[in-house]
């Protein structure tokens, strides 16, 4: 019977791995990449997340790289989970991909069986627990490395967790990127973030840091002024999570591109 | 050795009925409408945790009535099964079409093979981009499916309420008149007011973006009302 699972928890990853392993991501048995890179894997890049007074900015460029070869323009890197948190992923495109839209049904599973929502606290571990999953793709190269931010209802701020390959979680309190350009994006937050922080203010301070990041990555892209392909950013506040449009987004860069014309 | 005493399938099959009428007709009923936005769900129920109108999916909600657990149950698999299906495909596949069926054969078979048949009744209703694509269906306790439009009634006295609905139902009518008219159904079997403190209600709109299913808070369910008093 089609409604029979073996599996009667509210996790929807542990229905899958009891009832449809078919359907999760296998490496583990006889899968091996090389590792000199024979097999183009697509690789997303810079991806950060910042803290401000009213909540939380979570943002990604738009590049995609397969070793040296620009495999994607337009990929987007942040993805809503819920109302009030978003996952920013980087490392290998396809797992990392997955990996946002597995968790992202885990949530809503989560919140549909039980009828309330996980805590931003709950949501960050469980999160962990699936990268802990990931661990034997991580050793064949596959590497996800996500950024976890949301509002946390209870204590109302915006919180960003950061995770390593093994699903180790740590929490940062104002900002944080990774990815190739993650170094570079965290360097000019670090000289120009302050409190307290307006979001007019931290939204310029996120995509200064994405800039210098296309700046000095070559895996990291700029905002294409021809083609109208700028950063990804979503804020989220106490009113939930909003996609800021591409208008403002679009003039904010070519504000700090027309800044640095003359440096 | 004792022979089994024999006993005809038909006599077999009208107990279990029987039965499961008994279970389901000490419940209260449950209506789902169509209103302007799409389809309204109500029901009578004092308990503000053990709900009886959920979400299923994007579209899709699901109300049933009859033994708690037991619909419980089949609730949380339908999650299951359209959480599953739109992993596995993508979210634009999952229809309340399949999921129905999947609950008839389901409840079906528990009907014919087990010896207890379900005590309960169930809807699974889906929102469309218009009203002439919502679907509405209702599942009895031995399988059976039909689907209904404007209204769909289950429960204990659901004769009575479809018998009212036929008579005041409007097409195309605000929230606040859909939600009127259903408490206004489910009271000429309840004798007793129905207030915000004893009601259960929750919309599919379809002008949400993303997931459609929206619960209406007791103090939403007053202010609707409150123009009617």
């Amino acid at each position: 019977m089609i409604l029979n699972t073996r599996y009667d928890g509210s996790s929807f990853f542990e229905l899958l791995k009891v009832d449809y392993p078919y359907l999760l991501p296998t490496y583990e048995k006889g899968f091996s990449l090389p590792i000199e890179n024979a097999v183009p894997v697509s690789h997303g890049t810079t991806i950060l997340a910042l803290r401000y007074q009213e909540g939380v900015f979570i943002a990604g460029d738009r590049r995609a790289v397969e070793g040296h070869q620009i495999s994607s323009k337009t990929m987007e890197k942040v993805y809503k989970t819920d109302d009030y948190s978003a996952i920013a992923i980087a490392g290998a495109a396809g797992p990392a991909m997955d990996m946002a839209r597995l968790f992202q049904t885990e949530l809503e599973h989560y919140e549909k069986i039980e009828g309330e929502r996980l805590t931003l606290e709950g949501k960050a571990n469980r999160l962990a627990q699936m990268i802990r999953q990931n661990l034997p793709a991580a050793f064949q190269g596959l590497i996800v490395i996500p950024i976890f931010a949301g509002y946390d209802l209870k204590r109302k701020e915006g919180r960003i967790f950061k995770y390593d390959v093994v699903g180790g979680k740590y929490e940062e309190t104002d900002y944080y990127a990774t990815g190739s350009g993650g170094k570079d994006a965290r360097n000019t937050m670090k000289k120009l973030y302050r409190k307290p922080l307006g979001e007019e203010e931290a939204l310029k301070i996120v995509l200064e840091a994405l800039i210098d990041a296309s700046e000095e990555d070559a895996g990291t892209g700029g905002p294409d002024i021809i083609r109208d392909i700028y950063p990804n950013v979503k804020k989220i506040t106490e009113q939930g999570i909003a996609d800021i449009p591409e208008a403002p987004i679009a003039e904010i860069c070519k504000a700090i591109i027309e800044g640095r014309r003359n440096q | 050795m004792v022979l089994p005493y024999y006993v005809s399938p038909e006599q077999i099959m009208q107990d279990k009925a029987e039965y499961a009428r008994k279970g389901i007709a000490k419940g209260r009923s449950l209506v789902a409408m169509e209103y302007r936005d799409g389809i309204i769900l109500t029901a009578e129920n004092p308990s503000t945790s053990l709900n009886k109108i959920w979400e299923i999916y994007d579209r899709i909600a699901f109300a049933g009535v009859g033994k708690y657990s037991e619909f419980e149950n089949l609730r949380k698999s339908g999650v299951r099964y359209v959480d599953t299906k739109g992993y596995a495909y993508s979210r634009e596949d999952v229809t309340a079409k399949s999921l129905a069926n999947a609950y008839s054969q389901a409840i079906g078979s528990v009907f014919t093979q087990e010896v207890k048949p379900l005590e309960i009744e169930i809807l699974v209703v889906e929102v469309g981009e218009t009203n002439a694509e919502n679907a509405m269906y209702h599942i009895l306790f031995d399988g059976s499916i039909s689907d209904r439009k404007q209204f769909a009634v289950i429960g204990g006295q659901a004769e009575e309420v479809t018998r009212f609905l036929r008579d005041h139902y409007r097409e195309n009518s605000s929230l606040a008149d859909a939600l009127w008219l259903s408490q206004k159904a489910l009271r000429v079997v309840e004798n007793k007011p129905l207030s915000e403190t004893n009601l259960e209600v929750a919309i599919l709109d379809r002008n949400r973006p993303g997931r459609k299913f929206r619960r209406i808070p007791p103090a939403e369910i007053r202010d609707l009302m409150k123009s009617y008093l």
